[in-house]
């Protein structure tokens, strides 16, 4: 007979921690599916994710659609009637899926929406467990996949913000250099999610840290240090990019509906 | 003198109960202090396992308030004395008495893992040359001092009793020093995944959060491992990309 069964079955949140541990964990959950309601609120509403050379980051890059931003035209004619159209369904999945399977996230919320375990050394309440050793849970070791993807929107990303500064003056039509408020929202949105992607656990893994010789490959190295330096913070980065992606659709949205006005600082 | 109240587990494996008992405090003391002098004054059967009394031999770990810990290293001034301070035995261990678990599943599961192999000597008198910045990554899994508090809150082992299946957060520091070291030759990534199951960990980082060396045990050793079991067995284009690259010497970085 083990420990366990001698000092009493744990049940559900039974634990004799003294400390507030439920904090953290509803804390996750609060601020994850806040996020989560409104980035599909803004998903679906197909309007006002553009001002001026400004594009929402949750429309970007928009592939079909009816701003000028869109790549290849207006919605496809193939796309079925009965499925709800939007610019961002097309492409929010990378992004989305990016961070469901990172690896930060997944300890997080495995914790906050699932209670495995509520918090450590605290009681669950299901028995089973797989862990991410057998389906469904394994497909999370596609994270680098997703990775993959993820540096390709932040090119995207990047190049919006070279647009955003970029202003047609209304009254000549001609195009002048500039910088507004918008443009520095998405300027930080640009470089928070840069320091969460290139932070990534599986970056760090593919630029070095799959080697045991670094030192025979001096370029990875340094491309390993770069990538720990930031995976150090990257739970911090998860929430500082998490933020400012959502605030950066949210500026986007109340400038083109007119309730807030960009201002140009120059 | 101030004076606190220990709830303690008393019992062996065919049960027990939680005592309280009163004692006095004084300032420096750590908890495993305490319960020497509880030893001492009131209950001299009172079983307790120690050494060093400085954090170095991972022998005196135990539950205090509901966290794992080393007694000597958890200070009272740390600890509310409002109310009775429990202090438990390692509860993923099966109970020998009182404070005192058994641990010695932990050797067992070493025992699984595949010993370190070097690559042939570099020189001609038998020796190696490593370089620093090679051994810097390994260097943070050699100050394991075999506390177990890693494996006693991991809640694998701890709730799901999944001991067998999953060698635990010590052990994967373990072989995160085994498969990162420059000279090892060995691929444990096959059995990470069948035999040490670290598919299991979910990356909750709890071990990472109460080892008394503060070691990173998840981002530096367990998600390591996991990204080198992808490369192995879950990721279609690694594969492919490495029957087309050009063969390397056999000792190149790999
Ligand atoms: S991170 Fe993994 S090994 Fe560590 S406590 Fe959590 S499940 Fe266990
Ligand atoms: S990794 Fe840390 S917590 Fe785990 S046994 Fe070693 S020293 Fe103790
Ligand atoms: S581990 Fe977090 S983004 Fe890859
Ligand atoms: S007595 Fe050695 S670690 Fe506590």
């Amino acid at each position: 007979m083990d420990g366990a069964n001698v000092l009493g079955e744990r049940n559900f949140g039974r634990t004799a921690r003294r400390d507030a541990w439920w904090v953290q964990p509803l804390a996750v959950f609060g601020v994850l599916s806040a996020f989560v309601v409104y980035a599909t609120w803004a998903a679906l509403q197909t309007s006002y994710y553009t001002f001026g050379p400004y594009l929402s980051p949750f429309y970007s890059p928009e592939l079909f659609g009816d701003s000028a931003h869109a790549w290849f035209g207006p919605k496809p004619g193939w796309w079925p009637g009965w499925l709800p159209w939007s610019p961002a369904l097309l492409i929010l999945w990378a992004p989305g899926g990016f961070r469901l399977t990172c690896y930060y996230y997944r300890g997080a919320y495995y914790k906050a929406f699932w209670a495995d375990p509520p918090s450590c050394a605290v009681g669950e309440p299901r028995r089973s467990y797989w862990g991410e050793a057998s389906l469904p849970l394994v497909i999370q070791n596609a994270h680098r996949y997703f990775l993959y993807l993820a540096l390709l929107f932040l090119c995207v990303l990047s190049y919006d913000v070279w647009k955003a500064l970029w202003f047609v003056d209304p009254a000549s039509g001609e195009t002048h250099f500039g910088i507004g408020v918008g443009t520095l929202v998405l300027a930080t949105n640009v470089m928070l999610l840069g320091s969460y992607t290139l932070g990534c656990h599986s970056l760090r893994h593919l630029v070095g840290g799959r080697i045991d010789r670094l030192s025979q490959a001096p370029a990875r190295l340094r491309a390993y240090r770069c990538a720990s330096c930031l995976n150090r913070r990257h739970m911090s980065w998860a929430w500082a990019s998490l933020v400012a992606v959502a605030f950066a659709d949210l500026y986007v949205r109340l400038c083109a509906m007119g309730i807030w006005s960009d201002w140009r600082l120059f | 003198m101030p004076t606190a109240t220990f709830r303690i587990w008393r019992g062996d494996i065919t049960g027990g109960k939680f005592c309280d008992y009163r004692t006095d405090v004084a300032e420096g003391m750590v908890v495993l202090d305490a319960i020497h002098r509880v030893q001492a004054e009131q209950v001299p059967d009172l079983a307790v396992r120690w050494n060093c009394k400085a954090g170095k031999c991972g022998s005196c770990s135990a539950e205090v308030n509901g966290m794992p810990r080393l007694m000597c290293m958890t200070r009272m001034n740390q600890l509310p004395i409002d109310a009775p301070i429990t202090v438990e035995p390692m509860r993923a261990f099966p109970l020998i008495k009182d404070l005192v678990t058994d641990v010695s599943s932990n050797y067992r599961a070493k025992q699984r893992i595949t010993p370190f192999k070097p690559r042939p000597p570099d020189a001609a008198d038998g020796t190696w040359r490593m370089a620093q910045e090679d051994v810097d990554r390994i260097q943070e899994f050699r100050k394991c001092i075999e506390c177990f508090l890693c494996q006693d809150v991991c809640h694998v082992l701890r709730e799901h009793r999944l001991h067998e299946q999953f060698i635990g957060p010590r052990l994967l520091v373990h072989v995160a020093a085994l498969e990162m070291h420059p000279l090892d030759i060995e691929s444990r990534a096959e059995e990470l995944r069948t035999v040490h199951g670290v598919g299991y960990c979910n990356i909750t980082k709890c071990c990472t959060k109460v080892c008394p060396e503060s070691i990173t045990i998840t981002d530096n050793a367990i998600i390591p491992l996991k990204e080198r079991v992808v490369d192995e067995c879950y990721d279609p284009l690694t594969k492919l990309f490495r029957i087309f690259r050009p063969a390397r010497a056999p000792e190149a970085p790999g």
